[in-house]
């Protein structure tokens, strides 16, 4: 029952759509049973061992607060305790992607205002922050990451200008992970890891992503109307 | 931008499409069933077995439609195999051959992509159109006139290629909303639009000043309070426009940051007439 969960609007209003979308529909009509119960808020648990992101629109912008919430905590790790032999093109990047990961950050924690999930604690203990391979290896799993869960995210968004934000993000994401792949290795900014054969990005599903980052977490983040409950 | 012209297209020049469909149930199933179990990669074939069930057998308006498609991926795979093809354009001794030969193939794949689906619905994918990238409407004395022999003018314009090439993805993404299949890869392909311009912005900082020096030009879009072009070519200016927006959801960020890290932590979209406007639309000369 909870393998099917898409919440995605049904097909009351079919004759408006165009026939694409009309197809995607279908997939909607599946699981319309999974999204009755969707709720507006993160689930706030009794004993606050777990934050679970919600449903709906809301739990999809509490999942991109989520993931921007550790990109600005890792960046400003890195930018604050910077690897030995840096170089000025590298810190300049760095910092960049600090900033903007921390816009990211706040933009949703405005937008999102009461709704919003609280602020996460990170464990980076599993990171050498003074090794030059070891922050830009964890920085491209950020940003790949980064993009293919907005990618796979995409089309449970309901709202259009929700699905435009995060369109506005994740291309500034996909230039950061190509920007970091370059730092690695030159050229490296497309490679089949990426992107597949047809020249598309890779996309990745929720649970997928939570699954990967919540080693990097303190208190886990779950997703029970996106197919990944509580453990 | 091969997937939402599609879309756009056939609104077009058949808008009763939906129509077509709502009778056809079995059509409508057959749809229902490859939205999560189908890798993205048989998407060709599965658009290919839509069209086929929506009209019975290929016809000229959708086939027309899928061709336009193809003739912007031409445009833009056409520029660098041409790029490519010129002896000693492209250096082979740093980082431009890997960098330029990885997005030449990555657009060659875009045009194959889409070849895939016409050939499946029975269609002839169209040659390459005639195209000008000077940007002069095949007077061949626009703005970029020493586009194939100043290395310089390639790269920037091949950035104002992919910077454009996302926002107008972008501006085509609520059309798909809530299509799994669809908008995945579309939001997929405009993601490597955007890695592609990260890498040519970065090409060309490594020859301005280097790969270790204070960046020139960076991989993201740093517009001023009131231009959104960072390039320095003005005469992409109009492909920028817009950049500069500092209100995101309603929320003005100007509050939390500069204005350059306002604009580029989030790019801009544009629509389809825009796009067509705007320097891809002048590279065209007969599509």
């Amino acid at each position: 029952m909870e393998t099917n969960i898409n919440p995605t609007t049904g097909g009351a209003n079919m004759a408006r759509r165009s026939f694409l979308r009309y197809a995607g529909a279908g997939a909607a009509a599946v699981a319309v049973f999974g999204a009755a119960s969707c709720g507006k808020d993160y689930i706030k648990n009794p004993d606050g061992t777990y934050i679970d992101i919600g449903a709906g629109d809301v739990g999809i912008l509490n999942y991109a607060y989520a993931l921007e919430q550790l990109e600005a905590a890792f960046y400003l790790q890195v930018v604050a305790t910077p690897y030995s032999g840096i170089s000025i093109a590298e810190t300049a990047y760095l910092t960049d992607i600090k900033d903007h990961e921390v816009l990211h950050r706040d933009f949703f924690k405005t937008a999102l205002g009461s709704a919003a999930i609280p602020a996460l604690e990170v464990d980076f203990s599993s990171i050498n922050f003074s090794d030059r391979t070891a922050v830009l290896a964890a920085a491209k799993t950020f940003e790949d990451t980064g993009v293919k869960a907005y990618d796979g995210a995409g089309y449970l968004i309901q709202s259009a200008d929700y699905l435009t934000i995060a369109g506005k993000i994740v291309s500034v994401e996909a230039r950061h992970a190509a920007l970091i792949a370059n730092l690695i290795s030159p050229g490296s900014f497309a490679n089949p890891d990426q992107v597949d054969e047809n020249g598309i990005n890779r996309s990745a599903t929720i649970a997928e992503v939570l699954a990967a980052v919540n080693p990097l977490l303190k208190k886990k983040v779950y997703a029970a109307n996106f197919n990944y409950p509580i453990a | 931008m091969n997937l939402f012209n599609i879309i756009d297209e056939i609104q077009k020049v058949d808008p009763e499409i939906n129509d077509r469909f709502n009778p056809r149930r079995a059509a409508i199933k057959n749809i229902t069933s490859f939205g999560s179990k189908v890798a993205v990669a048989a998407l060709p074939f599965a658009l290919g077995t839509m069209f086929k069930k929506a009209y019975g057998a290929a016809t000229t308006p959708v086939v027309d439609v899928l061709n336009f498609a193809l003739t912007l991926e031409h445009l833009e795979a056409g520029f660098y195999n041409k790029g490519l093809s010129i002896g000693g354009f492209v250096p082979a001794g740093g980082i431009d051959a890997k960098f330029v030969s990885q997005i030449a193939a990555d657009e060659n794949k875009h045009v194959a992509f889409l070849k895939t689906v016409i050939t499946q619905l029975g269609g002839t994918p169209v040659a390459p159109p005639t195209v000008d990238y000077t940007g002069g409407n095949n007077k061949g004395n626009g703005p970029f006139k020493d586009v194939f022999t100043n290395y310089t003018t390639f790269l920037t314009v091949g950035a104002a290629f992919e910077d454009t090439g996302v926002r107008a993805y972008k501006g085509q993404a609520p059309n798909l909303l809530g299509n799994q299949v669809v908008l995945t890869a579309a939001l997929g392909i405009h993601a490597v639009e955007g890695r592609h311009a990260s890498a040519l912005r970065y090409l060309i900082n490594s020859h301005k000043v280097g790969t270790t020096a204070t960046p020139a030009i960076k991989p993201y879009i740093v517009s001023s309070a009131s231009k959104g072009n960072d390039t320095g070519a003005g005469a992409a200016d109009g492909n920028y426009a817009g950049e500069e927006n500092t209100t995101q959801g309603g929320v003005n960020l100007s509050s939390l940051a500069s204005i350059g890290v306002v604009t580029a932590s989030f790019d801009e979209p544009l629509s389809k007439d825009e796009v067509l406007k705007l320097l891809v639309g002048s590279f065209i000369v007969t599509p």
